[in-house]
């Protein structure tokens, strides 16, 4: 009965519809897919491992050993190890930084929409609110991640221990699925329910620190999305509502923006916006390309 | 400069008390968020007896501060010994036991799991596998112990990979029969590894030798104790006013 009803109001409202009219399926959720296979390819890098004996990756987003020689680490785990007062080996630095250095190259955040597991539970959460059409409840503000990001170093200072490990959603699921360790996975389902019920997007672009430690990285790096454009822009408001931070959007689509680069390093690069976008205004870009390098960024725009 | 700023003040449209108002507000959360986080992992972080750390492992509250729960040490053992610890079981969520009843340590030549460890939780100066400390053996139950009644068992004096130096079977004379000897397993603390191998091949349904953390099986006594080298104190220097 009801679900008649649904399909009707579906059809009609479908969301993205123009651009799913405009670009095809595919082109209209081809970030989308991308990033999920990107996401479960790392877990599966990870897997293989102990399922098939391919050590490829061995550890998990902590810490990890790429082929028996690269270390990488988790720079939030590595700066509580520091802070707590523990020297660790020279892999584990060593580690952090080649991760930083990788994340500053391909734009920091691209961890949180690229191969963070916790991102597909929030996107979920995202998209059944949509679906719900679950009204925006309380509103909490957007910098209480840095907030977070700090208690989580200074806790460490405080107690001798790396507190955060605790609870930090973004490892359980590997230690999950790699060592068995799956009854942390709570944590994963109190996330989901306070992004559905309490409030919109509220780990990933509110509250998670390793977010907004990669954010920080994010800063330097030259990959960005361009509202190339922008004056195409119709104002369907559908980069809006599907954008994970969608304040980054508001200074390209302003009208008499001059500057096409969401400079934001929230932007987590997920490229939705690009996907559900029927007059092609966005598109993936270089900062410093030429057309953009001739100026310098305003510490008001990062 | 100020141009800018006040031009930022007005595009987020944020003055000086909200920012205040706010900042205060979120330090509260946070505050109160921490107190949250530091109960809970408190309140886990005790060590279950019977979870005893990997080899090399620091002292439980520096282990807690440096490991950083990657499970590399997990992999790189070759007989499944280690596990990563789960939510309310065994150790802190995440860090890495084994339970000697099920799986005991086989103490490799060349210890794999320490270095594997990336950061340091894992003592890399341990280069001896037998030098390390898991824990103690403890024969904790003489009154179900075969041998203590007077048979000879002594599988736990087998197995162990330091036989005749970490256990030694002390001979007593058997009062109950009155011409034998009792072959009682005796665990030297100094050498003891904390493998498990003891517990492991323990043929009671329960077994009657553990391995228990150090902490849990040796007592230690007191800074002021004179008598804790009793066999290198003179009487001289006793007299002397006790400057070991």
């Amino acid at each position: 009965m009801s679900n008649q009803h649904r399909t009707a109001t579906k059809s009609t409202t479908r969301f993205a519809q123009a651009a799913i009219e405009e670009l095809g399926w595919w082109r209209s959720h081809r970030f989308l897919i991308l990033r999920r296979l990107s996401q479960l390819g790392v877990l599966s890098l990870f897997a293989i491992g102990p399922f098939f004996g391919l050590w490829l990756f061995k550890g998990n987003l902590s810490s990890s050993l790429l082929l028996d020689i690269i270390p990488l680490s988790d720079p939030l785990v590595t700066l509580q190890v520091l802070t707590s007062g523990h020297w660790p080996e020279l892999s584990l630095l060593l580690g952090a930084i080649i991760l930083v250095g990788i994340y500053a190259l391909l734009g920091g955040r691209v961890f949180c929409s690229w191969v963070c597991p916790v991102n597909i539970i929030t996107d979920v959460a995202s998209w059944a609110r949509r679906k719900l059409s679950l009204p925006r409840t309380s509103e909490i503000p957007q910098n209480l991640r840095y907030y977070m990001l700090t208690l989580v170093l200074i806790l460490p200072i405080a107690t001798g221990f790396t507190v955060w490990e605790w609870v930090n959603p973004v490892p359980i699921v590997y230690r999950a699925l790699l060592f068995g360790a799956s009854s942390g996975l709570w944590v994963l389902v109190v996330i989901f329910l306070l992004d559905t019920f309490v409030v919109e997007r509220a780990w990933c672009s509110h509250l998670c620190p390793t977010g907004a430690l990669f954010s920080l990285v994010g800063k330097i790096s030259p990959i960005k999305i361009a509202a190339v454009r922008a004056d195409a822009c119709n104002n369907c408001m559908d980069c809006f509502s599907v954008c994970p931070e969608r304040q980054v959007l508001k200074p390209v689509l302003k009208k008499g923006s001059t500057q096409p680069l969401i400079l934001d390093s929230n932007c987590t690069l997920c490229g939705r916006c690009i996907d559900v976008c029927a007059p092609r205004v966005f598109q993936y870009e270089n900062r410093f390309k030429s057309k953009y390098s001739n100026r310098i960024p305003l510490k008001v725009e990062s | 400069m100020s141009k800018a700023n006040s031009k930022s003040a007005s595009v987020s449209g944020i003055n000086r008390r909200q920012f205040l108002a706010t900042t205060a507000k979120a330090s509260c959360v946070m505050g109160m968020v921490g107190l949250g986080l530091t109960t809970v992992a408190t309140q886990s972080r005790q060590l279950d007896p019977f979870a005893i750390r990997p080899p090399g492992a620091l002292a439980e509250d520096d282990f807690l501060s440096a490991c950083v729960r990657c499970g590399l040490c997990v992999e790189a053992c070759p007989y499944d010994t280690l596990k990563l610890a789960r939510w309310f079981e065994g150790a802190a969520t995440g860090t890495p036991y084994f339970t000697a009843r099920t799986i005991p340590c086989e103490m490799c030549d060349d210890i794999p799991c320490v270095k594997a460890c990336p950061s340091g939780s894992l003592d890399h100066k341990l280069d001896n596998i037998d030098d390390a400390k898991m824990g103690i053996a403890v024969l904790i139950d003489e009154k179900n112990c075969l041998n203590y009644r007077g048979l000879r068992c002594d599988v736990c004096y087998r197995v162990c990979p330091l036989i005749d130096k970490a256990i030694t079977l002390e001979l007593q004379r058997n009062e109950k029969s009155g011409h034998h000897a009792m072959f009682l397993p005796t665990i030297n603390p100094d050498v003891c590894t904390g493998c498990g191998k003891c517990e492991h091949a323990c043929v009671t349904e329960q077994a009657v030798i553990k391995v228990l953390p150090s902490h849990i099986a040796l007592g230690k006594s007191a800074a002021h104790d004179t008598y804790q080298h009793t066999e290198e104190t003179t009487l001289e220097m006793l007299n002397k006013g006790l400057s070991l």
